[in-house]
């Protein structure tokens, strides 16, 4: 149904346009005088005109129909006294007898009168749909071609169109994450409604498991958060002292002693890592790099369980590398060539001149990086679900066992449970502390690189 | 000559392929100032930038040819750049001011030399390496503060004093007014001809009043080559080649 429409109105579409072109030219040539704007933005009104409530139509169709329907087949069904109806299977099985008559054997009287008007609901508002986008089309196109004559200034008004266009555009995504952010807080209300905030931030004990069931023999659970946040802080410093390192020097020698041949060849291939997918490093760090801690810790008497903070902090150093050399090298770089040449001209070498010039001339936009570098740590899941374990230790040895905020948040989610019980829900809860965090190291971060591009543009 | 500071002779220039300088020869005097005058584009600052071997941070530079300063060659791989380019200081185009405070400015180069051995003499070349650029009684006051919140001829002044704090004997000059307001330059323009008492200073310029003004010496170059070069008097006023005397009267360029 919906393709038929889309093809209606890509030929309402063409039309209108050719038809907006030709009038104006008709209306100006009766008129003797040379119309305002070119043709083709004549043309371009009457076809917004034509597209646009046709796609406000199609969408509300597309978007409240079956809700319609439902309401109204709901409200017309013979309820038998005294049977118990659950809304939703019921409504599922209308559907099913209306769109496969077969599944009709066996069902109740009441079912089949219902999927029967279920189904010529469906057909008066497939109907109805048509002639809507047709004359809304049409009415849209009247209402344009009223205003094709020559002094009319055509162009303008489809610059301010256009201009709504663009504000629509930018604004879909800013409403995306205010609603992210509304469904993470009115589900964590929920969870805090059943577990102490307190609890939740300041209690040493994960141990979220609920008795599912009435008189199981579970425990009950615990939401204390304290080891998952110490589990990510944990991952986070391993790789951090893996990534600032090797990626400052990374970005050291790529900007400062590299030739540009050499620079060009190394730079792509070390954002190349930046795009191997996750899992793979996480499969990297389990299969080759766990087993390597363990060994190494073994052989210098740690005993070292198979999966890791360090295992999994040091693939993911590795994973951030190109984002903290990359970003160093850009700011490294846009350091004014005048710098270098002041510092050499009064005789200092080139070690000198990087590490008393242009390190500390770069130094916010190199914090800038690093914070980006930690977000991006935090909020990484896969290597630490594959290599770091589930387990919720309160540890500062890194050749434990530990978890972090995003791996228990999928491990809540695992299963299939109703959003119903502070398990699944602790998910939103440490969504929600996640996200307040890095959202706040991001705001730091571009302020920090902000206030390093005034100085120098 | 003994007192010749500076002998260049047959110096070519690439950058690539192209010929920038065609067999420039040159004889610097010690304690003068020395104007290198030309249209755009016709190598006078690549010329300058030949002496301290600044050319080398371009990739595609090539120099041949001999410069000696004080009588030993320094366009060889041989040359201590580190050390001649502490005896040669350079003032550029665009005041360019480290983003740290006045003091830690001029304090850099003494620093990384090792010319002081405790914080008072250090105080002590700063403040006088300030005096000598004209600065010291300006920001006296406030040398802990940027210096970048100055204004363009402070900055400038800042930076002479950065290049006199390493006390060379030789100041290289591109431009060093073209960024500046007429008032900052005649501040500059008198500090040039009280430091000739004691550097050999050469200065690239585009302004012929100002070459006029502050050197003795001036050579005029065209396309790469070095056309004339003498007293500043004779070649403002009776040039021997006709192309200095159609550029300083303004014919071209």
């Amino acid at each position: 149904m919906f393709f038929w429409s889309l093809v209606l109105i890509a030929v309402g579409i063409f039309s209108s346009f050719i038809y907006g072109r030709s009038r104006i030219k008709l209306n100006s040539k009766k008129q003797g005088t040379k119309s305002k704007s070119l043709p083709t933005y004549y043309a371009q009104y009457v076809l917004m005109w034509c597209l646009f409530p046709a796609l406000i139509v199609y969408f509300s169709w597309a978007i409240f129909q079956e809700k319609i329907i439902q309401n109204i087949v709901i409200s017309n069904f013979e309820f038998i006294e005294g049977a118990v109806y659950n809304q939703g299977l019921l409504l599922a099985e209308i559907r099913n007898v209306a769109n496969n008559p077969s599944f009709a054997d066996g069902k109740s009287i009441e079912i089949i009168n219902a999927a029967s008007h279920y189904s010529s609901l469906r057909q008066i508002s497939q109907i109805s749909f048509y002639t809507s986008i047709i004359i809304i089309m049409l009415l849209g196109a009247l209402y344009a071609s009223q205003k094709l004559k020559p002094e009319f200034h055509a162009q303008h008004t489809i610059e301010r169109y256009i201009q709504y266009i663009l504000i629509f555009c930018s604004s879909v995504a800013i409403f995306t994450t205010i609603g992210i952010v509304f469904s993470l807080i009115f589900e964590s209300l929920r969870f805090f409604a059943e577990v102490s905030i307190f609890e939740f931030l300041f209690s040493t004990e994960w141990y979220p498991f609920i008795p599912i069931r009435e008189g199981q023999t579970a425990a009950e659970g615990s939401f204390g958060a304290v080891p998952i946040f110490a589990g990510t802080f944990l991952v986070m410093v391993v790789a951090m002292c893996v990534a600032v390192p090797l990626g400052l020097l990374t970005a050291i020698y790529l900007a400062e002693y590299a030739s540009q041949r050499v620079r060009k060849t190394v730079k792509p291939l070390l954002e190349i890592l930046a795009g191997i997918p996750t899992i793979v490093y996480g499969f990297f760090a389990f299969v080759s790099v766990a087993p390597f801690v363990k060994a190494f810790g073994q052989s210098i008497g740690i005993d070292a369980s198979p999966t890791s903070a360090l295992a999994a902090g040091m693939v993911m150093g590795v994973m951030i590398i190109p984002f903290i050399s990359s970003l160093s090298d850009d700011v490294i770089n846009s350091v004014p060539q005048s710098l270098r040449e002041a510092s050499l001209g009064i005789g200092a070498n080139k070690a000198e001149t990087i590490k008393k010039v242009i390190l500390p001339a770069a130094l916010p936009g190199i914090v800038g990086a690093f914070l980006l570098a930690i977000s991006r740590a935090i909020g990484e899941t896969m290597i630490v679900v594959v290599a770091a374990g589930t387990a919720p230790n309160l540890t500062g040895n890194p050749f434990e066992n530990v978890t972090t905020v995003t791996v228990q948040i999928v491990v809540a989610l695992i299963g299939d449970q109703e959003f119903d019980n502070p398990r699944t829900l602790s998910a939103f809860a440490l969504g929600l502390v996640l996200f307040v965090i890095t959202l706040f190291l991001n705001i730091i971060a571009l302020q920090i690189v902000k206030r390093y591009r005034e100085r120098y543009e | 000559m003994s007192n010749s500071k500076i002998l260049a002779n047959s110096v070519d220039v690439y950058y690539g392929s192209k010929q920038a300088l065609f067999g420039i020869s040159m004889d610097i005097k010690e304690k003068e100032v020395t104007a290198l005058i030309g249209p755009s584009g016709c190598g006078k600052s690549t010329f300058l930038r030949c002496i301290n071997r600044m050319n080398d941070l371009i990739e595609i530079c090539k120099v041949s040819g001999s410069i000696k300063v004080d009588n030993e060659e320094i366009i060889s791989d041989k040359t201590d750049v580190v050390s001649l380019r502490s005896k040669i200081g350079m003032v550029f185009q665009k005041p360019n001011p480290f983003p740290k405070s006045i003091f830690d400015n001029v304090a850099y180069g003494p620093t990384i030399h090792g010319l002081v051995d405790s914080k008072n003499d250090l105080e002590e070349i700063v403040h006088s390496s300030l005096k000598k650029a004209g600065l010291f009684d300006e920001v006296k006051d406030r040398l802990n503060e940027p210096g970048t919140s100055l204004s363009g001829g402070q900055q400038q002044r800042l930076c002479i004093a950065r290049a006199i704090a390493v006390n060379p004997e030789i100041i290289l000059m591109d431009e060093p007014c073209s960024a500046l307001d007429p008032i900052a330059t005649a501040i500059i323009e008198e500090l040039i001809d009280e430091l000739r008492l004691n550097y050999t200073i050469i200065i690239v310029t585009h302004s012929m009043q100002q070459a006029a003004r502050v050197s003795q010496k001036t050579c005029f170059f065209h396309l790469g080559e070095l056309i004339e070069t003498g007293e500043t008097n004779k070649i403002f006023t009776n040039p021997d080649n006709t192309k200095t005397q159609d550029y300083i009267t303004g014919r071209f360029g």
